[in-house]
């Protein structure tokens, strides 16, 4: 509870500072040579939340906010799905994973947000180019973790369960699979904020909805303060997500040991 | 006894590749050893000398370099597959953690494609034997290492293997637990007469539990040098028996012919 009002008093300082700095006539102007310079570059608190409030009043941000966490969704879904089958396939053969080797570096090197402009060509302007970029930006993070995990299975699990009886498809199912899962809720929180960020990305590099589309169109008019109000909503449902993967996380994950489970009496 | 033996290693030598420049390493040399149908044998060595090497050997685990092993007069091949008459306890934990108490248990069950009612009905039957009843619930990682152990046990007797490996199964635990469990491990034991090949580095525990115990040289090229009988009467107490003039002379003979290979395993840990 007490670190609950350290960090919101933090937040709060935070905005008191940006309003003052910002709110013509409070502070003389240091840098700027003219008084309303300031929020001109940085927005006003008071009307980036007032942009924010209208927004929700009026309903107008529900449709683009849930295209984009559609396209978020689909993103880390599909890219997830990806990510674990194809790094379950190269961590269980290696020949497969000595062929692929430079192919996945080499793909892991590019900067694949330039990619977007291509799936625009490929896939429209619809979300199914976000979709694809989210894809390759969370692919390789399940991917990476997956090939990790199953390579790092505990032989002593495997020789155990082979004695149990198991066949080569029971193991996958009842050894690498777990054990591969473990390593993809680790890299969850990752995965989930990489696939917001192609999301946000591909609508502001060209669309007709969402969150992204609404800021690639404020800073069109010069609107800093709707540019910083859509910003703000991002980053609200950034953390809203990564608390949602970490309930799920748990939910899940039970069987993990964590760090204080004691209880206090 | 019957004329096939359950386990049967002949002549069995195995080499490590070498690594990172170093020459090939024989963890063991021309090793024979049997274990008759309904026979608890020991295996004692000192650390390092190559016991569980043995034991994956006889496992199916590992393919020696040379030798065969036969299970009840049938050549075991490792790469067609492990030794499916055996259960193994392994030395490291191998549970799996995933899975709850009596999902552990249970597994190799699923495994064989037993209806889960009977299969559950089955696990929690076993959990009650070793001493876990109402712990199945719980993950490994929320057992004492005690219980882990129990459990391992459970899991491997469920599948009543005709021939059972154990790795140094209770190094890891108190005296007093040990004790306990090599009690329980003798009463499972005696309802069934499985063959037992028990690995262990403790001689007291060796004699107090076998009907044979072998002695290994120290490494590198490992092999039997000794052989001896435990004729003391059964069922026995493991707490009980070591206070017997018998026991005490069974582990003199033993012992001396263990100790030189203590100190020369010793010693060349030191030169290493
Ligand atoms: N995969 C391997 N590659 C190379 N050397 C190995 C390998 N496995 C075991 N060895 C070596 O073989 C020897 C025997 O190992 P092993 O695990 O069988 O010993 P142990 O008798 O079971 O010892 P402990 O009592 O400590 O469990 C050791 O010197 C070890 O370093
Ligand atoms: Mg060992």
């Amino acid at each position: 509870m007490k670190l609950r009002i350290l960090q919101f008093s933090i937040f709060a300082l935070l905005i008191l500072v940006w309003h003052l700095m910002t709110t013509p006539g409070i502070v003389p102007p240091f840098y700027f040579e003219q008084d309303n310079r300031a929020a001109f570059f940085f927005g006003e608190p008071v009307k980036v939340f007032g942009v924010v409030v209208d927004w929700f009043w009026s309903g107008e941000i529900f449709g683009h906010l849930g295209i984009t966490l559609l396209e978020t969704a689909l993103g880390f879904v599909i890219g997830s799905a990806f990510g674990l089958g194809i790094g379950l396939w190269l961590a269980l053969s290696p020949t497969a994973s000595a062929v692929m080797d430079p192919y996945i570096k080499g793909f892991n090197s590019m900067p694949r947000v330039v990619l977007a402009p291509i799936f625009a060509v490929w896939f429209g302007l619809g979300i199914w180019s976000k979709v694809a970029l989210g894809v390759t930006l969370v692919f390789f993070v399940v991917f990476f973790n997956v090939y990790q995990g199953v390579r790092e299975v505990s032989p002593n699990l495997i020789a155990n369960a082979r004695m149990l009886g198991a066949t080569r498809h029971q193991l996958l199912r009842a050894i690498y699979l777990p054990s591969a899962m473990s390593w993809v809720f680790a890299s969850l929180h990752n995965a989930v904020g990489l696939a917001f960020v192609g999301a946000v990305v591909g609508e502001y590099l060209g669309s007709s909805r969402g969150v992204g589309y609404l800021i690639l169109q404020a800073e069109g008019t010069f609107d800093i303060n709707t540019v910083f109000a859509g910003i703000l909503v991002l980053t609200g449902f950034a953390l809203l997500l990564d608390t949602g993967v970490g309930v799920v996380e748990r939910r899940l994950m039970t069987w993990q040991p964590r760090a204080s489970e004691t209880e206090r009496v | 006894m019957s004329a096939v033996p359950a386990l049967a290693l002949k002549d069995i030598t195995c080499r490590f590749a070498a690594r990172d420049g170093g020459g090939a390493y024989t963890a063991v040399a021309n090793a024979s050893l049997t274990v008759e149908a309904g026979e608890f044998v020991s295996v004692v060595g000192p650390t390092g000398c190559g016991k569980s090497t043995l034991l994956n050997i006889a496992a199916g685990l590992l393919s020696p370099s040379s030798g065969t092993v036969e299970v009840f007069g049938e050549k075991l091949v490792a790469s067609e597959g492990v030794n499916r008459r055996a259960g193994y306890m392994f030395q490291a934990d191998a549970l799996m953690p995933w899975r709850t108490g009596i999902g552990n248990v249970i597994a190799g069950l699923e495994f064989r494609g037993v209806e889960e009612d009977e299969a559950l009905a089955q696990g929690e039957a076993w959990l009650r034997r070793v001493g876990l009843a109402g712990f199945g619930d719980r993950y490994p990682h929320q057992m004492s290492g005690g219980m882990r152990k129990r459990l391992a046990l459970a899991q491997t007797l469920i599948l009543s293997p005709d021939i059972l490996l154990m790795d140094e199964p209770f190094s890891a635990l108190d005296v007093q637990t040990r004790q306990l469990m090599e009690n329980e491990l003798l009463a499972l034991w005696a309802e069934d007469r499985k063959s037992v090949l028990f690995i262990t580095h403790d001689l007291e525990e060796a004699i107090a539990l076998s009907d044979r115990v072998v002695v290994l040289s120290a490494g590198p090229a490992t092999r039997p040098i000794g052989d001896f009988k435990v004729d003391l009467d059964r069922p026995r107490d493991v707490s009980e028996i070591r206070m017997t003039p018998d026991f005490a002379r069974l582990h003199r003979e033993i012992w001396a012919a263990m100790k030189e290979e203590v100190l020369k395993a010793y010693a060349a840990q030191k030169a290493a």
